[in-house]
């Protein structure tokens, strides 16, 4: 059983090569039309063109919209070649259209900013979760979420530094419950050995070309011996290859109240889905908040970016109050991946300065500005450093 | 037994893996700037755009300093690089190429005249244009083809846009004679190129939000070459739900066109037709003193005139239309995020053309190229009117005269 479920993932490994090697070989005549058909599942070219990029834009719910809009004026003001396909997301409909389409917008461009959807909990079970969904279909494997201690917000600790990597598709967002007999449910955790090594291989790649000493792997193995127990080898596995960079884990209950009383410990961190659902709002509250930490889901094909605790915030949305910090920030991650890192390091370095003038702290930091003059301050910024801007 | 077995194929499969997870995402992995190789940053000290130039032949001076003279009076923030490359007048080399080439990496977007391409054959192949659109991978050509309101032609309210593969078909510079007397020119087409411009097209209309897609083709004829262009473009197609798709085949679409171009929105098609088309189409509203056109890579942007002729019969009489060039500058105002200034030009140059008083040899009237550009300029939109000293080019009767005119408001 063991030894053929290992030589199914051999197989599955193997098989691109042959795909490959097949494709190439038939290529003479009339039949190369019919080999071609296997190809067409693989991502389009990007859509860039002329130096300027396309980029699908779901503003979402709550304050999604606002937040986007003040990125798109942020990004006109500073000349920055993108342009964005606006695409709604209706979540008070049961169908899949709206988002389906969101889905294929972002294959053809292959980059997306997106507000969180709000997943309607009356719904009936059948309807899943929008934003699980897109990560699910285009296998965005990585959530990534950089904590970092921010210069002039009040927090309880200073100096966390701490990189989040987050398994983003299987786990316990299996979305697999049922009622086997009544009164009694079973959600499956699904934990993939293909998953767990592409997963841990990712975190340790992003150590090393960050030039980061240490990974921690967060598990329950304990409990979980099999499932978690299957991650934690994975990760030690693929650790045996990184020797520069050091290895350990601990347990997540563990990892939580050491996350409170002394988080300055930590340096990167891998983990199965839920476990970093909970740890990365740990660590977005320890460095001020759900407004101020962006993150990103990286993919093989495709990256998304949105604010790293996913908030759909509809309590504050359209009283201009919302920090649009987190936003921004993702925002620049985006330009990162687009290779776009000056236009990227332009904002990043207003949006921090900015953040030294308590004055204009929204009211999640304990200010008193508003969402729209932190993004005007923001502006001024930028145009102060003499880069070529549009009119204010 | 089973054990053993598992533990040597998980050594084995973990050496085939590993190369495979290691090439699997080569983009991401970007946090902050920092660490990934900073690039050249985009300041601009005194916040001016560079643009190179190459003005070509024929009228292509003409028409750039056309282009000079309105930017100036706009106060358009732009500054060329300007560059000659002729193959004509012997100002081509390969060390103009060069520096044209390093030019263009800097600034990302050009100005371009066309480049004459002489008929006969001197040895080699691929021409200047042809060496300097591969060069920079300058796959996709645009032509937005849309009647200026105020000049009758047959059909008005055209608007349909063109959009050309420009770096393999017919064009691909592979000829040779086989047995005397018996030439084969190569047409290339390939799946890669052929998806590109096929997802430029989806894109494009995506983008100015357009509603229909028509690939142009001869694949009743060309079965394997045009067919596997066609079939590309239904491949992207799927990808785009909301763009309705359709096919015709090139003699029908240019007869179509002539009859009925209503019907068309985005025509894509592969190279050599789309030098047919973009003719006809630019025929069809004016010619090719009108209709402007631009080129794209995914890192650069051309722009230049829709139909490319150097015109070379009107050089220095003065005759020719600048309209299609001062469009196409502001076209590339926009792709700079200069939408003030893009729309300021392409307003007044509109304005000019309908209000039919000043209009050029081609399009009926008697007026000379620079009448034209004055036109232009007297109509664009907050002009600033300044006199020598402030770096303008007003009298100072003018001046009293903007003062007084601004005295209403």
């Amino acid at each position: 059983m063991a030894a053929s479920s290992a030589v199914l993932s051999m197989s599955k490994i193997i098989k691109p090569f042959w795909g490959g090697r097949l494709g190439n070989t038939v290529k003479v005549l009339g039949p190369t039309l019919t080999s071609s058909r296997g190809k067409s599942s693989a991502a389009p070219p990007p859509a860039k063109y002329g130096g300027r990029h396309t980029v699908t834009l779901i503003p979402g719910d709550g304050i999604g919209p606002e937040l986007l809009n003040h990125v798109r004026e942020v990004f006109r003001f500073s000349c920055v070649p993108v342009d964005f396909e606006v695409v709604y997301v209706n979540s008070a409909l049961s169908t899949e259209d709206d988002i389906n389409n969101a889905i294929t917008a972002i294959r053809r461009n292959g980059v997306g900013l997106k507000g969180n959807i709000e997943t309607n909990h009356i719904m009936p079970p059948s309807v899943k979760s929008r934003n699980n969904l897109l990560r699910t279909s285009l296998d965005l494997y990585a959530n990534v979420m950089h904590c970092q201690s921010l210069p002039g917000v009040q927090t309880r600790h200073k100096d966390i530094d701490i990189l989040i990597i987050r398994e983003n598709t299987e786990g316990e967002y299996s979305s697999l419950e049922h009622e086997s007999v009544s009164g009694v449910v079973e959600s499956l955790k699904i934990i993939t050995r293909n998953n767990s090594l592409r997963i841990a291989d990712y975190a340790f790649r992003l150590a090393r070309e960050k030039g980061r000493r240490r990974v921690t792997a967060v598990h329950k193995a304990n409990i979980m011996k099999l499932g978690d127990g299957l991650f934690l080898q994975c990760c030690k596995e693929v650790a045996s290859g990184y020797p520069d960079v050091k290895f350990d884990s601990m347990i997540v209950d563990n990892t939580t109240m050491q996350l409170v009383s002394n988080p300055e410990q930590f340096d990167v961190m891998v983990m199965p889905n839920l476990y970093g659902n909970v740890v990365s709002n740990v660590c977005a509250g320890l460095v001020g908040g759900p407004g101020l930490v962006p993150g990103a889901n990286y993919g093989r094909d495709y990256a998304v970016f949105e604010t790293a605790t996913r908030n759909t915030g509809k309590s504050i949305a359209d009283r201009n109050v919302a920090n649009p910090t987190a936003m921004l920030l993702a925002s620049c991650m985006m330009l990162d991946h687009l290779k776009l890192y000056d236009y990227a390091s332009l904002i990043r370095n207003a949006i921090l300065t900015c953040m030294n003038e308590t004055r204009l702290h929204t009211a999640d930091i304990g200010g008193q500005g508003t969402t729209s003059e932190v993004v005007q301050s923001i502006m001024r910024i930028i145009q102060s450093k003499g880069q070529l801007t549009t009119e204010l | 037994m089973a054990a053993a077995l598992r533990g040597s194929l998980v050594t084995l499969v973990k050496g085939l893996g590993g190369p495979r997870w290691q090439q699997m995402p080569l983009r991401p992995l970007s946090l902050s700037a920092g660490l990934c190789g900073p690039e050249k940053s985009p300041a601009r000290a005194d916040a001016t755009f560079k643009v190179t130039m190459v003005a070509g032949d024929g009228v292509g001076p003409e028409l750039m300093l056309a282009v000079k003279d309105v930017f100036k009076a706009g106060d358009v923030p732009v500054e060329f690089e300007e560059f000659h490359l002729s193959e004509v007048q012997n100002m081509a080399s390969e060390e103009k190429l060069e520096e044209v080439l390093t030019s263009m990496k800097n600034n990302k977007v050009a100005m371009k005249g066309k480049i004459h391409t002489p008929m006969e054959y001197k040895g080699e192949l691929a021409s200047y244009e042809m060496r300097l659109r591969r060069k920079l991978d300058l796959f996709a050509n645009v032509v937005h083809v849309n009647s200026l309101p105020g000049y009758n032609t047959r059909h008005n309210n055209l608007d349909l846009v063109i959009i050309r593969e420009q770096t393999e078909g017919e064009y691909s510079s592979l000829e040779h004679e086989s047995v005397t007397g018996v030439i084969e020119c190569l047409k290339i087409i390939t799946r890669v190129k052929s998806r590109r411009i096929a997802k430029f097209a989806f894109d494009y209309a995506t983008k100015k939000g357009r509603s229909k897609v028509t690939a142009v083709h001869k694949a009743n004829i060309m079965k394997l070459g045009d067919g596997l262009f066609l079939q590309s473009c239904a491949e992207i197609a799927e990808l785009y739900p909301r763009i309705k798709y359709e096919n015709i085949i090139i003699d029908n679409c240019c007869m179509q066109l002539v009859q009925n171009p209503y019907q068309f929105d985005v025509l894509v098609m592969p190279n050599l037709y789309g030098n047919i088309i973009d003719n006809l189409a630019a025929g069809l509203v004016g010619g090719a003193g009108v209709v402007p056109g631009e080129s794209y890579s995914a890192e650069y942007a051309v722009f230049e005139t829709g139909a490319r002729h150097p015109f070379a019969q009107a050089v220095g009489r003065n005759i020719a239309n600048p309209t299609a060039m001062l469009l196409s500058a502001a076209n590339m105002l926009k792709h700079l995020n200069l939408e003030y200034h893009s729309q300021m030009v392409s307003d007044a140059v509109r304005k000019v053309i309908k209000q039919g008083k000043v209009r050029t040899r081609d399009l009926g009237g008697y007026c000379t190229t620079g009448d034209f550009v004055h036109a232009v300029v007297d109509n664009l939109r907050f002009r600033p009117v300044r006199t020598g000293d402030l770096g303008g080019y007003a009298s100072s009767d003018e001046f009293t005269q903007a003062v007084i005119a601004n005295l209403a408001v």
